[in-house]
């Protein structure tokens, strides 16, 4: 265990280095969270009947996930020497190493996803909660609340490093990621409702939308913390959450299982 | 300690000839093509030997230390190593053993090389007194202490080499693999490889397998070699069986190459 807290702390070390990089993905971010509130404001202001959350809600929504991103979307997180090891070959010296591939790279993904949000989360949620109302990000409703979006919010951490790492272990078999890569980026993108929130989604496939590992991911949490989701259907989002995230590790372990049995490490 | 029987490997290689014309033909019909890395191959090395495994280019050298690491499963055929098949149990094999693979990096790449020696105390379970001990001491042979503050991406290919046999070594394996260690290393590194891994071989009784293609290495190394030649062994001896009156090793090993057509 102390072996992948260690990878844990190095990598985290290592994220935090680029603080540069980070500070250019908060100004991206913000304007890009301003200008997605004022398009849904549009929305609003023609027919607020229509609208399936309150306005503040909605721009409470995008804030959190604007500073966010780098935690939970899929392609953020990962780990580009990742791929590359398994295309070069450098793999092999992980393999030489008394560690489980898979807890260690999921350790380094935790880890990865923690510091990035770190160094954006804090900027853009000082900036957004000092916007006036309805456009800045209010607290949650009470500190209950709160305390269940923490939880959420780790439970989608996990959720989404644990499909992180099917996509790593898909990517023995395939040696190029470029495919799996594409797939899962759109798909997860829109299903998680990083594109529209989950609640704007037709009715139907909105339910089927929300079944899926993709809500546990961004849909949750965030909604958790604005309060429009609560009650029952709360408890419910959260045990869902708790399936995906023992579900992805076992998808990805059993792949990884299969995959370490007909690796070909590539290069002589 | 390793005893290997009639281990086999084929690759399926995707061939193709040059050209965009070809490139769009493979896309709908691959030729493939078996390559035999290993075929059929066989040999048993004691506790405290030190052996040099020779051969040409794409001989299957590192194939066969790959199997013998546990990172590659062969098709077929017998392999322990200290008792136990590498493949099967991965994970405790590899505690027991040291790899170098002189054409790859272990060590974290933006961090000082230290932090990746102190990753791999944890990863190892290294106790605090040993890790003291082998890093004083590598420091010393090796001569790292003006390396080991330096993030590896800055290091030179001859320092970086260095520090990665130095990181093979942190948990005192049993067994050491080496595949091509002494790759861009200059004469004084060379050297203090050379007199660190026969030390460790005098006073640790560790295992050595070395390939390389500098011949020095092995006259200064191995009293055995073993020559392997598309995917077979075509001789295990000493370098006294091999010699030719007062010919250089370079030259010896080349006639040996053209007389086994390899
Ligand atoms: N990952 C791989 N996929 C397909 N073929 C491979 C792979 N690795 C090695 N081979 C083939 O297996 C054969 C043996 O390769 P190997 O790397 O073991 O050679 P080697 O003796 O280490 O050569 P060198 O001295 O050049 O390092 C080569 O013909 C090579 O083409
Ligand atoms: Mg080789």
């Amino acid at each position: 265990m102390k072996k992948y807290l260690s990878f844990f702390k190095l990598r985290f070390a290592m994220s935090l280095q680029y603080r540069v990089a980070a500070l250019a993905g908060v100004v991206c971010q913000f304007f890009w969270g301003a200008m997605a509130i004022l398009a849904f404001y549009a929305f609003y202001e023609t027919d607020p009947a229509s609208f399936p959350m309150d306005f503040q809600a909605t721009a409470t929504y995008i804030w959190l996930q604007q500073g966010l991103l780098a935690m939970l979307a899929l392609y953020g997180g990962t780990d580009a020497k990742v791929f590359e090891s398994i295309q070069n070959g450098n793999i092999v010296y992980e393999l030489c190493r008394p560690v489980s591939i898979y807890s260690m790279w999921f350790a380094n993904n935790l880890a990865n996803r923690l510091a990035r949000a770190l160094l954006r989360l804090i900027p853009v949620v000082a900036v957004a909660s000092l916007l006036p109302a309805p456009f800045g990000l209010m607290a949650p409703p009470d500190i209950a609340t709160g305390l269940l979006f923490i939880l959420s919010l780790m439970l989608a951490l996990w959720v989404v490093a644990a499909f992180t790492l099917v996509v790593y272990n898909v990517t023995f078999f395939t040696i190029s990621d470029r495919g799996v890569r594409l797939v899962s980026v759109s798909l997860s993108d829109f299903l998680m409702g990083a594109v529209v929130p989950l609640p704007f989604f037709p009715d139907g496939f909105r339910q089927f939308a929300e079944l899926l590992p993709f809500s546990c991911m961004e849909n949750v949490p965030l909604r958790v913390y604005s309060g429009d989701l609560a009650g029952p259907e709360m408890v419910r989002a959260i045990l869902l959450q708790v399936f995906w995230a023992f579900a992805l590790v076992l998808i990805g372990k059993l792949l990884e299982r299969k995959a370490l049995k007909r690796v070909v490490v590539q290069g002589g | 300690m390793i005893e290997v029987s009639h281990l086999r490997k084929t690759f399926r290689v995707a061939r193709r000839d040059p050209g965009f014309k070809n490139a769009v033909k493979a896309l709908f019909r691959r030729e493939y093509e078996e390559i035999h890395a290993l075929d059929g191959i066989s040999f048993s090395i004691g506790e405290g030997e030190m052996v040099g495994y020779i051969g040409p280019n794409g001989a299957g050298k590192s194939s066969t230390i790959k199997v013998l690491s546990g990172v590659l499963t062969p098709d077929s055929g017998v392999c322990r190593v200290d008792g136990r098949v590498p493949w099967k149990e991965r994970v405790k094999h590899v505690a027991q053993i040291g790899v170098v693979f002189g054409q790859r990096s272990q060590l974290w790449w933006d961090v000082p090389v230290i932090d990746s020696f102190e990753l791999l105390k944890d990863i190892y379970k290294i106790p605090e007194a040993a890790y003291r001990k082998n890093v004083d001491e590598l420091t010393q042979l090796l001569d790292l202490s003006q390396l080991l503050r330096t993030p590896t991406r800055q290091l030179s290919l001859g320092q970086r080499m260095r520090c990665e046999i130095a990181a093979s070594l942190l948990h005192s394996p049993k067994i050491l693999f080496l595949d091509e260690p002494t790759i861009g290393l200059d004469a004084v590194s060379k050297l203090a490889v050379r007199d660190f891994v026969k030390k460790i071989n005098r006073e640790q009784k560790t295992t050595v397998i070395l390939t390389t293609h500098d011949m020095q290495d092995i006259e200064a190394l191995a009293s055995r070699v073993i020559l392997i030649g598309k995917g077979r062994i075509l001789l295990d001896g000493t370098l006294d069986d091999i010699r030719r009156g007062g010919e250089q090793i370079d030259e010896t090993i080349a006639h040996l190459y053209k007389k086994y057509d390899i």
